[in-house]
């Protein structure tokens, strides 16, 4: 079930957990042995602590949810003081999402992570659709993203990861400009902006009118970008987006994807991210396939 | 410890609007203390992605039992007020931290409003196992709010109040006349925010230690969206994690 993503980054099953639906981690040992998961991918860190949106931040919606959380966390400084000594010997891999305002926070955090020995990467969030300053800005051109990863290559020595957003009218040109400036893998889809309205109350549903949508309804939205990306770049692609079983999971690998993130589905089902790898694994012995890379790309179309 | 566990729906009292259910577990259950709260899956409804977060009626150890009462306010609770006797229900539980226990000899007043009034059934029951007999002070929009009343009286002295008056004193809780006759030393209070907003105010005045159980939107039931946070004095907190039940002190009402 190995995946080797490159520089230093191997998983041993392509299941990993989407960034800000699992916390650090320790939210979810209670369900999950996360020695059965290839990494988790912690909560979006910007370089100075952030408060987030005012509540409320959340709406549901048919199959999903909007979410303009807004980047809430404390800061990279306090994640190295206070949360990586806790998480640190977590056995699977731990990777930080890292996002910023400006392209000097990106560079400043990507450089205090890079001394973390624990850390094998980064996923750069440049795709955060409920923050002004969130880094979307450089997420949906070709000369902002190759100018932020271009930056941070320059100061990460292990592996980038790049977050892409479905917010652009072309995702796989966005996914080449990231290749080409250094990236080791682009990771797709992030939220799907979106909003909500109270009829009765003629306002809102969300603080900030806006949101990210996810969850089951955006999964046909991401398997179609993932196909396109995964068919347009050499680096390895990591899908993403409404996964919420193992047979989910294996569509996105044969669109392409080598590895997959689970999101949402995290909140309807603590569990379900181990039930994904273990269905994957089945999925594999069920056709007859020796290696779980056999499935990358394999639609027949 | 949380757990995800199947219940299977074992008793079920229809009261209108709300539904009493009594649903037990295979599995033993981890303990469970008073304000906590379960997030339940509700199967069979298209529209109801995310779990619902309800608290805590009452607990039967010995049985594996837990009892909700579900108010049915939109799609989700009324779909999961349908539910048929021997019915599976998941539930992942127990979340967030509970009601602190009053010291001993200190006088403790429970108000609830509305469906607010459930959590606190199980805490007046635990508070009487503990040796502490609360006084209650639950009010509604009118006398079938009042669920389970008998109930509630065998476990304290028990005060209510109407909108309408149709039964207790008229007006809202606020209002009731026991704030004039009684002092109290700590009070807990769960049910619609302006009503806890008013009864955290009251006991500011009167310089009572006070602690309310919020109800924000949730998401995942376990602090790692941040969808459900409040504002206190330490900036945004998760409801579900760090409370539901805060100290007003905490809070920026």
């Amino acid at each position: 079930m190995t995946i080797d993503l490159g520089r230093g980054l191997v998983l041993r099953n392509p299941v990993m957990t989407a960034s800000g639906t699992f916390g650090y981690g320790e939210e979810y040992t209670d369900f999950v042995d996360l020695a059965q998961l290839g990494g988790i991918i912690v909560k979006g860190t910007t370089l100075n602590p952030r408060e987030g949106n005012p509540y409320p931040r959340m709406a549901e919606t048919a199959s999903g949810m909007l979410n303009c959380v807004g980047l809430q966390n404390k800061g990279v400084q306090y994640f190295i003081d206070t949360i990586y000594p806790r998480i640190k010997d977590f056995n699977t891999n731990v990777l930080l999402n890292l996002s910023g305002s400006c392209l000097d926070d990106y560079v400043k955090g990507a450089e205090m992570v890079d001394a973390l020995d624990k850390i094998p990467a980064i996923e750069l969030n440049v795709s955060c659709p409920n923050v002004k300053q969130g880094g979307m800005a450089f997420g949906v051109t070709t000369t902002g993203i190759s100018q932020v990863v271009s930056e941070v290559r320059k100061v990460y020595h292990k592996h980038l990861m790049v977050k892409l957003s479905p917010n652009v009218t072309n995702i796989a040109e966005i996914a080449l400009a990231a290749e080409a400036a250094g990236a080791d893998s682009v990771s797709l889809i992030n939220t799907l902006m979106g909003m909500a309205i109270d009829a009765e109350k003629r306002r809102p549903k969300l603080s900030v009118i806006t949101g990210g949508l996810s969850g089951a309804c955006v999964k046909p939205v991401a398997l179609r970008m993932v196909w396109q990306v995964a068919k347009a770049v050499k680096i390895p692609v990591v899908g993403l987006g409404g996964i919420s079983n193992a047979t989910d999971a294996v569509e996105f690998m044969l669109a392409g994807a080598s590895a997959i993130e689970i999101g949402t589905a995290n909140f309807i089902d603590p569990a379900v991210s181990v039930k994904v790898a273990e269905g994957m694994k089945a999925y594999c012995e069920r056709y007859g396939f020796q290696e779980i890379t056999e499935l990358i790309g394999a639609l027949e179309c | 410890m949380k757990q995800i566990a199947d219940f299977k729906l074992v008793e079920k009292q229809d009261f209108g609007r709300s539904v009493l259910l009594q649903l037990r577990s295979e599995m033993a259950l981890p303990d469970i203390q008073p304000g906590q709260f379960v997030q339940v899956r509700v199967a069979g409804s298209p529209a109801t992605y995310l779990r619902r977060p309800i608290s805590i009626h009452d607990v039967d150890a010995k049985q594996n039992e837990i009892t909700l009462l579900v108010q049915q306010v939109g799609e989700g609770t009324r779909h999961l007020a349908s539910a048929n006797k021997g019915d599976t229900i998941n539930m992942v539980l127990p979340l967030g931290n509970g009601f602190s226990l009053p010291g001993k000899g200190e006088k403790v007043l429970l108000v609830g409003g509305g469906i607010g009034i459930a959590p606190l059934y199980y805490f007046a029951k635990v508070l009487n196992g503990k040796g502490i007999r609360p006084t209650l002070l639950l009010g509604g929009k009118s006398q079938s709010d009042l669920l389970r009343l008998e109930d509630y009286q065998r476990l304290g002295e028990t005060f209510v109040t109407t909108e309408d008056g149709s039964l207790g004193e008229k007006g809202f809780v606020t209002m009731h006349s026991v704030w004039q006759k009684q002092s109290f030393d700590k009070i807990y209070v769960c049910g619609p925010k302006p009503m806890m907003k008013a009864v955290a105010k009251l006991a500011a005045e009167k310089d009572v230690c006070c602690e309310v159980s919020l109800e924000n939107l949730m998401a995942c039931g376990l602090g790692a969206c941040l969808c459900c946070v409040e504002d206190t004095v330490d900036g945004h907190v998760c409801v579900c994690k760090e409370g539901p039940v805060f100290n007003t002190r905490r809070l920026k009402w």
